[in-house]
């Protein structure tokens, strides 16, 4: 294959190294430094795909991020990404890549019927047509909605790349190494301070690579080229390409993704395929230039016609031409620069300028060469399917309104220049108060709210001259603000060509009898008429304009439409165009991969991992883990093929009939000393604590100040003033936190001290009617009799040389007792446990098994402690002092808090003894009522009685004190289930709380 | 994402803070007996301000310390902050 369309000895690419790659399947070869883009046009594709709604064949639009058109789906190394831009994918030796929203084939597209049914498909089509039937949205509109429409297709494979997310602070963050960013950068770094310049492209220096210019001596390249070099050599610099600053948030952090390995075949070992910096920056320069503006007119969507600085990319950096018989549209000098780059490369362009007689060094240089020029003309409609062919022109009278005799030039190219828009993403998204400038027609930056200032041609300052004062200027001041070092740099001797006024012609009228689409927004397809339609059916702020037509809502976000969208909607308004306003610049300024977005965490890294110190033993010995908030924890130690309903049965009642040891390190625990802690305590507690004694624990119950249950657990005083207090695993860190409130808030006059003790010490419950006899062979020194150790009583132990807390407590309601050693020792302990249980049948048991013997016990836990339930709620009121206040005392005066018909914890059994019932079922009175049936509670926890083997749950009913004894249905929409049950005592075993104390 | 100045540790990223709501509210003392009213705008009636605002902030991954920061809630701009011991001014 020839690169028919490649220059030699032109361009920035290296020919020495040929790239092979496949578009649609066809093989293709281009260069390293070449894009997709550049590789395709010099192989002479320009059909690349097919258009949003009318499915229209796309060519090329322009040359960077500004793309609306070449959007393809890439194949990289066994994966895949939609939503690729063309004209910033750098290509690599075998990429592979495919149009998008084309069926069969680019070439031959089925959805281009819309094409022909577009007075059929205004705008607002969707919303006017698809509103009936209902019952159609989700089966028929919506379905195939989503197959005709749409960019590409995700990859639903797991993405075996790696992204990075980093950190940075710098004194000043300049995004664009156009002529502004590098002086700036090199004059606030030559001053010492720290500065980071980001640049999108693989290449710095903007439009330097391709404008003729000279700078100290140098050509507009080599000037940047040299100061690239001397700030890569500089500690306090660093500079990043390939890297785009899309986000500007509050307080200057901003986001910037870097593609590090996107250009290469694949990504090297060890290298992230993309790195995601959050940077936080003193201040922020934004230098990132200009992108051009199209002229609206006929079948201005052609594959051909594009951006004219487009054009002189493709040529300059790439060594390409866009087409060998172009047509240069212009209202302004730009477009008589690539008109001259092309002559200087053999070609005779056509030059048709909207002004009837510009005066300019660039006009008079284009005169000099003989180019063609016709002033005062337009280009009316471009002719061509596929590619342009020849483009329809006429003169055009001074007020813009009259078209003179239309005359048909031959073409294969029209290149558009409507002068330049200001890039203000980002200085808008960082609540910067844009305005207009009547100048140059477009809105530049305005009042800043944050520590930003835009410069050169983002802030509509178009002479390089001016451009580099003012950006080495405000290098030098905002880098002297922070270091003080009165560094300066001289200012370079520019030389450049003067250009003239451009003139403020957008929009081509239609010749009469024809009907012509005139395209402002290349992606999604809106054209002149839309807006027309919007605005005539009452639609007046330009966000709703845009939500109704979607103008500017696609993924190039408007980058080449918005303005000209503005325009129109003013010239049918008759607004200026600040009235109109303009709407919402919101990051990303580009398209972000997700994978980039969520970095390292994904899969297990998406959070944390706690394990016990017990975790390698519970895994040897078959723990089935379970996740508890952070934590792994084993739900029951699978024996040969046992399910979980076998294995936690067995484990339950092994506790009830033997003894069980279950891993409770996961239990919050927080460490209180100091002289008031006892008084910290009753305040937080609803029950007393002030005459605790020394080896004693208490269970106490926390609110919140709505008098809502907060936590319980047990706090057990070790000494004097040191207290050691245990929550449930999922409120630790709030209770903490709670805490610290009080103490540091509310009542700093306490002298106390808390500090989370949860990882420094291992715990192991050990639990069932032999327990004690296993305790006195752990502790053989120690006196664990019922009068030596009493329920609720802690002594400390020498458990064969390491120090242990043995507390009474019970969660199961066995005779139990938990003891704590430092969490080094963990294994230790649960091997002791383990080999002296032997004799007594021990086994381990895990979450599923504590349930079942918390639940038939009626001891609440998370499910019932579940923020909507009060003390009196969990049957928890006996613990509620009378004499002294408390956190959420007060609240539980509230008047539906002491309701006599509240809702209480209570048992429920299933009337046949046998069916299972699904947590979180209703309860109600008639299972047959018409519906809404009136719900009068919910079941909280459900297991199977290994006491009385059947199913037992526990409820939240209204008015459950007087229920015991009503039989109600259980009704569980979801499972499909209704079972009769009968309401019982929430304490199902050893109501009287005998075995705890035996 | 807010930077925040611990006046403990210095600047600080959002992401190592956790939100305590309104400053302003005074606990009423244990043991007093207030009005249902008085309780409710302890407990409950927040005036959801916007402009300057003084709100509590714990410094949850640092100094785990309960800070004072005077923000404005419309622009996010933070004029002012203070550790838990000292008084709005």
């Amino acid at each position: 294959m020839t690169q028919s369309f490649r220059l030699e000895n032109v361009g920035l690419i290296n020919r020495n190294k040929k790239l092979s790659f496949k578009f649609n399947g066809k093989s293709y070869f281009g260069y390293e430094g070449d894009t997709l883009a550049s590789a395709l046009i010099a192989n002479g594709v320009h059909l690349v795909g097919r258009s949003f709604k009318y499915h229209r064949p796309r060519g090329f639009f322009g040359a960077g991020v500004d793309e609306p058109y070449a959007i393809v789906q890439l194949y990289r190394n066994g994966e895949t990404e939609p939503n690729i831009k063309a004209t910033e994918q750098e290509l690599f030796d075998g990429l592979e890549a495919k149009s998008v929203n084309c069926w069969p084939s680019v070439n031959f597209d089925i959805g281009a019927i819309n094409n022909f049914l577009k007075i059929f498909l205004p705008a607002g089509f969707y919303y006017k047509t698809f509103m009936w039937p209902k019952s159609f949205w989700f089966k028929v509109y919506e379905p195939f909605i989503r197959k005709a429409a749409g960019l590409g297709v995700a990859s639903i494979k797991h993405d075996k790349e790696r992204y990075e997310h980093k950190y940075e602070y710098c004194d000043l963050l300049i995004t664009g190494s156009g002529p502004s960013g590098l002086a700036s950068a090199y004059a606030a770094a030559k001053n010492g301070a720290r500065v980071i310049l980001a640049e999108d492209k693989a290449r710095f220096g903007g439009t330097l690579l391709t404008s003729e210019v000279n700078i100290g001596n140098k050509s507009g390249k080599e000037w940047a080229e040299g100061i690239v070099a001397e700030l890569k050599e500089m500690p306090n610099v660093t500079v990043k390409n390939r890297s785009q600053v899309f986000g500007y948030y509050d307080h200057n952090m901003l986001v910037m993704s870097e593609r590090i390995s996107d250009h290469l075949p694949e990504t090297k070992k060890f290298h992230p395929k993309q790195r995601l910096w959050y940077i936080r920056a003193k201040e922020v320069l934004i230098s990132s230039g200009s992108i051009e503006r199209p002229i609206v007119f006929g079948n201005n969507d052609t594959p051909g016609v594009m951006l004219s600085s487009a054009a002189k990319e493709y040529l300059k950096v790439y060594g390409v031409l866009v087409g060998r018989n172009p047509l240069i549209f212009t209202n302004n000098d730009s477009g008589y620069e690539t008109a001259i780059e092309f002559k200087k490369n053999g070609i005779d362009p056509i030059i048709l300028d909207t002004r009837k007689n510009p005066q300019s060094e660039i006009v008079d240089e284009a005169k000099n060469l003989g180019l063609n020029i016709r002033f005062s003309h337009v280009v009316v409609a471009a002719q061509g399917y596929k590619k342009v062919k020849s483009a329809d022109v006429a003169k055009i009278s001074d007020d813009k309104e009259q078209l003179g005799t239309i005359e048909n030039i031959k073409c294969d190219c029209i290149c558009v220049s409507g002068f330049w828009t200001p890039t203000i993403h980002l200085a808008s998204q960082s609540g910067n108060k844009t305005k207009f400038n009547e100048d140059i027609d477009a809105f530049i930056p305005g009042t800043s709210k944050q520590n930003e200032k835009t410069l050169g041609a983002a802030n509509g300052v178009f002479t390089l001259d001016e451009t580099l004062k003012s950006s080495i200027e405000t290098g030098y001041e905002l880098s002297n603000q922070i270091t003080n070092n009165n560094n300066k740099v001289s200012f370079p001797n520019v030389v450049e060509k003067k250009s003239t006024v451009h003139d403020k012609f957008w929009c081509v009228p239609l010749p009469k009898g024809k009907n012509y689409k005139r395209f402002l927004d290349f992606q999604n397809d809106v054209a002149v008429s839309d807006i027309e339609i919007a605005l005539k059916e009452g639609y007046r702020s330009i966000e709703h304009v845009k939500r109704y037509t979607t103008l500017g809502m696609a993924t190039d976000q408007g980058k080449t439409s918005n303005l000209n969208g503005l325009q129109l909607v003013s010239k049918i308004e008759n607004k200026v165009v600040p009235n109109v306003g303009h709407t919402t610049f919101r990051p990303p300024y580009t398209p972000v991969s997700i994978g980039a977005i969520v970095g390292r965490e994904v899969g297990k890294h998406s959070k944390p991992t706690r394990k016990s110190p017990m975790h390698s033993w519970h895994e040897k010995n078959n723990a089935i883990f379970v996740d508890a908030g952070v934590w792994l924890r084993p739900r029951y130690y699978k024996q040969g093929d046992e399910n979980l309903f076998e294995g936690s049965k067995r484990e339950a009642k092994n506790v009830r009939s033997n003894v069980g040891v279950c891993d409770v390190t996961t239990l919050g625990k927080i460490d209180i000393k100091g002289p008031d802690a006892a008084e910290l305590l009753n305040r937080v507690y609803t029950n007393a604590w002030l005459k605790l004694p020394v080896g004693k624990a208490r269970y106490g119950v926390m609110l919140r100040e709505d008098g809502i249950v907060m936590d319980d657990g047990t706090t057990t005083r070790i000494s004097e003033n040191h207290y050691h207090m245990t929550t449930t695993t999922a409120q630790a860190a709030n209770v903490l936190s709670h805490l610290e409130y009080y103490l540091q808030l509310v009542w700093p006059e306490l002298n106390v001290n808390v500090v989370s003790t949860t990882e420094q010490w291992a715990g192991a419950a050990i639990a069932g009617p032999k327990s004690r006899d296993l305790l006195q062979k752990l502790f053989p020194n120690s006196d664990v009799s019922n009068e030596g150790l009493p329920f609720m009583g802690y002594t400390e132990g020498d458990l064969f040389g390491v120090k242990a807390r043995i507390f009474r407590i019970s969660f199961s309601g066995e005779l139990a007792y938990e003891v704590n050693v430092e969490s080094n020792n963990g294994n230790f302990m649960w091997e002791k446990i383990i080999e002296l249980g032997q004799e007594f049948k021990i086994q381990p048991y895990g979450t599923e098994a504590l349930s079942t013997l918390r639940i038939e016990m009626g001891h609440v836990a998370g499910s019932e402690l579940d923020g909507r339930t009060i003390p009196y709620d969990n049957s928890l009121e006996g613990l509620l002092s009378k004499k002294k206040d408390f956190i959420g005392k007060r609240s539980l005066n509230r008047k539906s808090f002491t309701a006599e018909d509240r809702q209480k914890i209570v048992g429920v059994v299933p009337l046949d003894k046998k069916t299972s019932i699904p947590e979180g079922s209703h309860l109600v009175k008639d299972s047959k009522a018409p519906l809404p049936n009136p719900k009068l509670g919910y079941i909280s926890a459900s297991c199977w009685s290994v006491e009385h083997d059947n199913p037992f749950s526990l409820a939240i009913l209204k008015d459950g004190k007087k229920m015991i004894g009503e039989k109600l249905f259980v009704m569980s929409p979801l499972k499909n289930k209704v079972i009769p049950v009968e309401i019982v005592s929430s304490h199902y075993v050893d109501p009287k709380g005998e075995r705890v104390r035996s | 994402m807010l930077f925040i100045k611990c006046p403990h540790c210095g600047w600080r990223s959002q992401n190592e803070f956790s939100y305590g709501g309104d400053a302003t509210v005074k606990r009423p003392e244990l043991g007093k007996q207030v009005s249902d009213q008085e309780w409710d705008d302890f407990v409950y009636n927040r005036k959801s301000l916007r402009g300057k605002h003084w709100e509590l902030w714990q410094h949850l991954s640092g100094c785990r310390q309960w800070i004072k920061v005077e923000r404005d809630t419309a622009t996010h701009e933070i004029f002012n902050t203070l550790k838990a011991n000292e008084e709005i001014s």
